[in-house]
C-alpha cells in the first residue's frame, strides 16, 4: 500500500520551505486526506528524512537532529578518552582485559561483548560504520525486536536512497516505515508473540 | 569417515567451471560464523573446553550434512599432509588446519558445504558454487543454520548481532566472496582501478594463492569487509550489484586485446601450454601463471579441445600435498617440481591447435 505519491515537474510553484523553485510533489494521503507538499530537491531530502507520521515536519525537529548529531560526536570523543586511562576491567566470563583482546585482537568470550560494551562500540563504529544489528535473528527473537530491526535497516535505506537522489525509492521506503511504526504503536509495544 | 583416496582423484562440484558468468567468475563462497552462548571462543581457551565444544556440535553438524555428504572428520589427529590437502582443496581453511586442540569438519556434498568445528569461532559454516551464484549460496547456508539454531543456542544480542571471537565477524557472521579470473585486468594494469573503486565500497580484494599481495594465476577474491549494520540479503545485493561492473570490465578489456593484438596473444597462450605439454620441471608458481593464461586462451577460443573444469581441476592438484597423495609419497621440492610437470603432461595431452588467423 503507497501512502506518499511523488511527481517531479518544473511548475513556477514555490518551495514551500524555502523561496527556491519546487520541483518535487508529495502527496501524503493520511485518514482518507490527500496534503500535496511542494518542495525544492534540497528541502525534500530533509522532508523524506523525517520518518514522522503526520505531515510537514517542523523546524523545531530540525533543531534537535542538528543536536543529537553533536552530542553523538561528543560522546563518540569521549569514547576515546576513557579507553585511553580506563582502569583494568576484566571480562566475568573469560577474564580477559580490553587491554589483552587488544593485543591479541579476539576477545574471549560471548560475554566479553557486554563487559567491554563501551570500548567495542566505539570499535564496531570504525570498523563497521555502525553498532546495531539489523539482519537475521534466532528463531525465538520477540516480534518486537524483530520490528525494531527492520526499522533501523529501513532507516539505512531511507538514507542511502535519498544519497543516491533516488526520492521515487525514498517515498516508498518512508511509507513502509510508517506501516511498521503504526504496527508498533497498535501492538502497545508489548512483549507478545 | 572421509575417504582421502577418493577425495584425492575427483574434484569438487564448484570446480566444474559451468554456472552464471563462468568465463570470469569461478565460484562463489558465503560462509557464516557462529559461537556456542556458554562456552569461550576457541582460540583463547583449553584443549579440554575445545573437547566439550566438539562434542556439542559434532552431532547437530552430521545431522544438519544433507544426504549424500561426504562426512565428518576430526581434524587434530590427522597428519599434516592430509590437513594441508584440505586446505587446498578449499574444504578446511589454513587457520583451522593449524588451529590448536579438538576440531572437525563436516563436508556436504560433492564438496560444495564445510562445516568447522572449532576454527576462530565454535563454528564457521561454508557454501560453495561454481560460477556467480550467491542467491543460491544464501538459501542452502542459511537453511543449514536455521536447522542448526532448533539444536543448538548461538551466542547473539540484540545489539552487535551474532557473537564472533573477532568483532570484524560480529552481526551477521556473514562473509561474501566471489573468485573471479581477470587476466586481461592483470596483463593491462587496469586492475589497480578495480582495487580502488573496491576500496571505495568496503570490499577486500585478495589474491587467491600464494603469499602477501601478488596474486598468482591472476585469481582474486572479492569479499565484504563490514558484518554488522546491514542484513545479509543488503550485504549480497550489494555485491551483487558491483560484480558485473566487474566482470564486463574484464571481458571488454579481453575483447580489446583480442582486437588489437591477437597474434600476439595466440602466441602467448599458445607457449603457455606448449611449456605445460613438454615441460619436465616446473614451479608452483609458473604453473599457476600458465595455467592462468591457458584458461583466458580457452575463453577467447584461440586454443581448443581443453575444457576448462581440466584447468580448474589442474590449479589443485598441482599444489604439493595433493601431488604428494597422488603419488603416495612425501616429497621434497624438488621432486614434487618433476611430480607436477609430468602430472601437467599427462593431463594435458597434445592437442590440435587452432589454425594461425582463425
Ligand atoms: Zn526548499
Ligand atoms: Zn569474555
Amino acid at each position: 500500500m503507497s501512502r506518499t505519491r511523488l511527481t517531479r515537474d518544473d511548475t513556477m510553484k514555490k518551495c514551500m520551505r524555502c523561496t527556491k523553485p519546487a520541483t518535487l510533489h508529495i502527496t501524503e494521503i493520511q485518514l482518507g486526506q490527500a496534503q500535496v507538499v511542494h518542495l525544492c530537491e534540497t528541502c525534500a531530502q530533509k522532508y523524506l528524512s523525517s520518518t514522522e507520521v503526520g505531515g510537514m515536519p517542523s523546524m523545531q525537529m530540525e533543531d534537535d537532529e542538528a543536536v543529537s548529531e553533536s552530542e553523538a560526536e561528543g560522546a563518540a570523543l569521549a569514547a576515546e578518552e576513557v579507553e585511553e586511562d580506563s582502569p583494568e576491567v576484566s571480562c566475568g566470563g573469560c577474564g580477559i582485559t580490553f587491554k589483552q583482546f587488544r593485543s591479541v585482537g579476539r576477545l574471549g568470550c560471548p560475554q566479553c561483548y557486554t563487559s567491554f560494551h563501551d570500548d567495542l562500540q566505539s570499535l564496531l563504529e570504525s570498523i563497521h560504520q555502525d553498532t546495531q544489528h539489523v539482519g537475521k535473528c534466532p528463531p525465538q527473537t520477540s516480534a518486537n525486536t524483530l520490528r525494531h530491526h527492520e526499522l533501523m535497516r529501513l532507516r539505512s535505506e531511507l538514507k542511502a536512497s535519498i544519497e543516491r537522489e533516488n526520492y521515487e525509492e525514498a517515498a516508498r521506503i518512508r511509507d513502509q516505515i510508517q506501516v511498521i511504526e503504526a504496527q508498533a504503536a497498535s501492538s502497545g509495544e508489548s512483549p507478545a508473540e | 569417515m572421509l575417504d582421502f583416496e577418493a577425495l584425492t582423484k575427483s574434484s569438487g562440484e564448484w570446480l566444474k567451471g559451468v554456472g552464471p558468468e563462468s568465463d570470469v567468475v569461478v565460484s562463489s563462497r558465503i560462509r557464516l560464523a557462529r559461537n556456542l552462548d556458554r562456552f569461550p571462543f576457541p582460540p583463547q581457551t583449553t584443549d579440554a573446553i575445545r573437547g566439550e565444544v566438539e562434542a556439542v556440535l559434532r552431532g547437530p553438524v552430521v545431522e544438519v550434512l544433507p544426504p549424500g555428504s561426504m562426512g565428518y572428520v576430526r581434524v587434530d589427529p590427522l597428519e599434516t599432509l592430509d590437513r594441508q590437502f584440505l586446505v587446498e582443496r578449499q574444504l578446511i581453511s589454513r587457520e583451522h588446519s593449524e588451529a590448536k586442540g579438538p576440531r572437525g569438519a563436516g563436508i556436504g556434498p560433492q564438496e560444495s558445504m564445510s562445516l568447522m568445528v572449532n576454527e576462530e569461532d565454535h563454528l564457521r559454516m561454508q557454501v560453495l558454487r561454481s560460477g556467480l551464484a550467491l542467491d543460491e549460496c544464501w538459501q542452502e547456508i542459511n537453511r543449514i543454520d536455521d536447522e542448526l539454531q532448533q539444536q543448538v543456542n548461538f551466542a547473539f544480542n540484540e545489539e552487535f548481532g551474532y557473537l564472533t571471537s573477532c568483532p570484524t565477524n560480529v552481526g551477521t557472521g556473514m562473509r561474501v566472496s566471489v573468485m573471479l579470473h581477470l587476466p586481461a585486468l592483470v596483463m593491462t594494469k587496469e586492475i589497480q582501478k578495480v582495487f580502488q573503486s573496491m576500496h571505495k565500497m568496503s570490499l577486500a580484494v585478495r589474491g587467491l594463492y600464494g603469499e602477501g599481495s601478488q596474486a598468482m594465476g591472476d585469481f582474486y577474491q572479492i569479499s565484504n569487509q563490514m558484518t554488522l549494520g546491514k542484513s545479509e540479503q543488503q550485504i549480497i545485493k550489494s555485491m551483487q550489484q558491483v560484480i558485473p561492473d566487474v566482470l564486463e570490465y574484464e571481458r571488454r578489456t579481453r575483447r580489446e586485446m583480442v582486437k588489437e593484438n591477437r597474434s600476439k596473444l595466440h602466441d602467448k597462450v599458445s607457449r603457455a601450454l606448449g611449456i605445460l605439454q613438454s615441460a619436465r620441471t616446473i614451479t608452483s608458481e609458473e604453473t599457476m601463471h600458465l595455467l592462468s593464461s591457458l584458461r583466458l586462451g580457452i575463453n577467447l577460443g584461440l586454443i581448443d579441445g581443453i575444457e576448462i573444469p581440466t584447468i580448474n581441476e589442474l590449479f589443485i592438484h598441482t599444489q604439493p600435498a595433493h601431488l604428494q597423495k597422488l603419488s603416495g609419497t612425501p616429497m621434497e621440492s624438488s621432486d614434487r617440481n618433476a611430480a607436477r610437470a609430468s602430472h601437467i603432461r599427462l593431463r594435458l595431452a597434445p592437442v590440435e591447435p587452432t589454425s594461425e588467423g582463425a
